[in-house]
């Protein structure tokens, strides 16, 4: 865990025992447990984020692609009789799909990332609506699917399973993105991608297989969202989610520009965010004003980041200047 | 010092005693010079030598600790950015800086637009052009002021930086490395512009590592070494071997060994290749493996685009290439390099290196399944590897884990070549290997190469630096307008033939191009 890390976590136990002092049942376990299964679902899906923002993209349908999901899945179980695997499956083979379809479009057509997204976002929230006819999707009273609900919705040892998922796939993914040769190119293309085609890496691949895993993480944790609200209108059903995805991932220490970031990073910044939310209940703040308690939060911890950033920085600069070869020529002022 | 001035006009610029030292180190100690209107002085130094230092104090960024600075008569401590603009010193730097978005003129008045439309307080393109002209006709740049700066050459772009320092009145113009990415003939063009200001009575400080050239424009050449002055040659003491004296402080010996064997095999055969830049003209070359070709030419004559396509960069539109005897068509840089087909890029911060990265990580990026069990990497084998290739180049680091953007350009480069050399290169091709890079890390760099040949690989150099073209290679290989319009032998190695045939003439002494 590096030092922004520490950062963050010291942010969430300091925001978090000012709200426990101030409203005791903060720390209830129902209250507890109630925002692990919010962490745990954001969580999968700014885990799928992280891996497009790495490499400098940035991935706009993830709400969409979670509405579109919530009514595919919701009725092919409850009106089409697909068993759910077969569904689950199904679901994971068209998160595969588009993730192809959008990496093939930024690296074979070389379109921009947040055009191919932002089109995304608008085409899979509309087809989710005609698919539906703007209907809530829903199950019919009395059907349920004990296993699914309990993989989903259910808790073992009273921890959510969805937090649990989070767990097991954020082991994977942190292994994958610190350790694995995959991880090491990933970061290789979002800082250079020049550099990285001339090293003799397969850029294009890297690319492609970051929106890949990208919309099979949406895909999980769209199934998780459909199974805990288990009614979706597609109009509404994860609107920004896309964004608190984006917003984890920059307060954990991405950077929009690629090559930064990390796994623990992006955990955390999901905890904060939900935390925040939490907090916004909790001590009676107007729920109308959680997205600018939001915003502000993450303004103020980018910035405070920034500017940690640059004291390091010039710190390091007069550092090196102070040694044998200052290299400050290159720095005097431009158009000198 | 002012005595040592040839010039018979007073210098109007004098330093005297300047000292500065960073906590460890004496950047500059006891530093003189003086600048006479008109005084075209060489500066010359390793990296490292305090040149930077010195370009800071006049530039008013840094304040020496001890010591004068004398202007026009009045003598001050140190310089403020203002008193130094005022003072008519202005810099152009290695790497330009202009705005590739706007059109000449805009360039050159940037920030000191002239204004029309009262409080509307619109730029007057029609007077910022007309103001923009006359300049430009000083520089002999043959553009006018309406031209966009991106379709210039890095030549005309330098042109515009020079003009922009005449339109703030310069008096003393420091050219830092000028011609480090400029083609032969642009460099003759940028010796004529230093003539014109000269005659103008502008005085210039030039800064170079192609001793050549400053040999040429100077008309004094001042030495440091490690912060000092070390010697000051007048105008017919400057000679090629004396600089390298001073600067090093030893003889240099020739540039490279002979080869140890004599060439083996065709390595790499290019067939009737078009590239982009000239896509109906034909490249046709082998590459022997044992021996170092020398590509020279004229920047934009398609040497760089050649080494990408045949990288599996760039496509190629029409013919083919012959990797060891066998067809070889790269889609992806992927392919070359798993033949061992490797490419050293011009741009070593852009492309040869990810400078955010250790340099063992960089070593490791291009082999990096070798260096995973079960798909994780080792960070272990991959420091164990990083440190052999650091003794074995010499990479002047504290530990393999430094950032390689912490390290001087000879060090970066060594790096590149680390990350090649720890696998095994059957073909190795070097795109101006040496760019900003000192005299003492040159030597290394063409030892190596020399080195690789000698080893049995294939070594292609494509350089635009005339002393290591002819000193380097084996056989020169000339392009002009995407083709080669020649072949030289050692026997037919000279400054004069390389150009000719750079500029497309053909040989002359009846020797007919091989």
């Amino acid at each position: 865990m590096n030092k922004k890390d520490l950062g963050l976590l010291i942010l969430i136990v300091v925001v978090g025992a000012i709200v426990a002092l101030i409203n005791p049942r903060f720390l209830l376990p129902i209250n507890i447990a109630n925002t692990a299964n919010l962490v745990g679902m954001f969580g999968i899906s700014a885990l799928g984020e992280a891996f497009v923002v790495i490499t400098g993209g940035i991935e706009l349908s993830v709400g969409s692609m979670i509405a579109l999901i919530g009514v595919l899945f919701v009725d092919f179980l409850a009106n089409q009789g697909v068993p759910w695997p077969a569904a689950v499956a199904l679901m994971l083979v068209l998160g595969v799909i588009i993730g192809l379809f959008h990496g093939l479009l930024i690296t074979w057509l070389k379109l921009q990332p947040f055009v191919v997204t932002l089109c995304g976002l608008l085409f899979y929230r509309g087809i989710a609506r005609f698919y539906t006819q703007d209907s809530t999707a829903g199950f019919a009273f009395g059907q349920s699917f004990p296993d699914l609900e309990f993989l989903t919705a259910g808790r073992s040892w009273g921890v959510p399973n969805s937090f649990i998922a989070l767990m097991i796939i954020a082991v994977i993914c942190w292994v994958v993105l610190h350790r694995s040769v995959f991880g090491r190119y990933l970061y290789a293309v979002g800082k250079n991608e020049d550099a990285a085609r001339y090293s003799g890496i397969k850029t294009g691949v890297v690319i492609v297989a970051a929106y890949v895993i990208c919309q099979v993480l949406t895909v999980i944790s769209a199934i998780y969202f459909a199974m805990y609200t288990r009614s979706i209108s597609p109009g509404s059903h994860g609107n920004f989610y896309e964004l608190y995805a984006i917003a984890a991932a920059v307060l954990g220490g991405f950077s929009l520009r690629g090559g930064e970031g990390s796994i623990i990073g992006a955990l955390l910044g999901v905890v904060l965010l939900q935390e925040l939310q939490n907090l916004v209940n909790l001590l009676g703040i107007p729920s109308s004003l959680n997205f600018a308690v939001m915003g502000g939060v993450i303004l103020l911890g980018v910035i405070v980041d920034q500017q940690w950033g640059r004291f390091r920085e010039r710190r390091r600069i007069m550092e090196s200047a102070q040694g044998p070869k200052a290299e400050l020529a290159q720095r005097l002022p431009a158009g000198r | 010092m002012a005595d040592a001035s040839p010039s018979s006009r007073e210098p109007f610029l004098t330093l005297s005693g300047i000292r500065k030292a960073y906590p460890g180190v004496l950047a500059l100690s006891g530093f003189s010079m003086s600048v006479a209107p008109g005084e075209v002085i060489g500066l010359i130094g390793e990296n490292g030598a305090g040149k930077s230092t010195l370009m800071k104090i006049l530039g008013g960024v840094v304040a020496p600790d001890a010591g004068t600075i004398t202007i026009d008569g009045v003598s001050r401590p140190a310089l403020s950015v203002e008193e130094s603009m005022t003072a008519g010193i202005a810099f152009v730097h290695q790497e330009l800086n202009l705005f590739d978005n706007l059109d000449v003129a805009a360039n050159v008045y940037i920030g000191r637009e002239p204004r029309t439309g009262g409080l509307l307080n619109l730029v007057d393109w029609r007077k910022q052009r007309e103001m923009v002209a006359p300049l430009l006709r000083r520089v002999g740049a043959n553009f006018s002021p309406a031209t966009p700066v991106a379709s210039l050459s890095l030549a005309q772009q330098q042109l515009v930086e020079i003009a922009k320092a005449l339109s703030m009145d310069a008096r003393l113009m420091i050219l830092d490395e000028p011609t480090s990415s400029l083609p032969l003939s642009e460099t003759e063009k940028l010796l004529e512009v230093i003539a014109g200001l000269k005659a103008d009575g502008i005085s210039v400080i030039f800064i170079s590592h192609r001793l050549h050239e400053i040999e040429r424009a100077a008309d004094r050449v001042i030495a440091l070494r490690d912060g000092a002055l070390v010697g000051t040659l007048e105008k017919d003491e400057i000679e090629h071997d004396r600089m390298v004296r001073l600067m090093i402080g030893r003889d240099l010996k020739a540039q490279t060994a002979p080869p140890a064997h004599p060439p083996g095999d065709v390595a790499l055969r290019v067939i009737d290749v078009q590239t982009s830049t000239y896509p109906s003209h034909r490249v046709n070359l082998e590459l022997r493996s044992g021996e170092i070709l020398g590509v020279a030419g004229l920047v934009g004559s398609g040497r760089t685009e050649l080494a990408r396509a045949i990288f599996g960069i760039d496509p190629i539109y029409g013919g083919s290439f012959e990797l060891a005897g066998a067809p070889f068509r790269p889609r992806h840089t992927s392919q070359a390099v798993e033949l061992g087909l490797f490419l050293v890029p011009e741009d070593r911060k852009g492309t040869g290196l990810l400078l955010d990265l250790p340099i063992s990580q960089n070593i490791s990026l291009p082999d990096l399944p070798r260096y995973a069990r079960n798909f994780m990497v080792s960070s272990g084998r991959e420091e164990e590897i990083a440190e052999a290739q650091r003794r074995n180049l010499g990479i002047k680091a504290p530990q393999v884990s430094t950032k390689a953007a912490n390290l001087s350009g000879g060090n970066q480069q060594k790096v590149v070549l680390g990350k090649w050399l720890a696998m095994s290169p059957k073909v190795m091709i070097f795109d101006e290997p040496t760019r900003g890079i000192d005299i003492g890390a040159k030597a290394e760099i063409y030892k190596l190469m020399r080195g690789l040949a000698d080893a049995g690989v294939a070594v292609m150099m494509i350089s635009s630096d005339m002393e290591e073209v002819i000193g380097v290679s084996d056989r020169i290989a000339v392009m002009h307008e995407g083709r080669i319009s020649g072949t030289l032998s050692p026997g037919q190695f000279s400054e004069e033939n390389v150009l000719r045939l750079a500029v497309g003439k053909p040989l002359q002494e009846g020797g007919v191009a091989a």
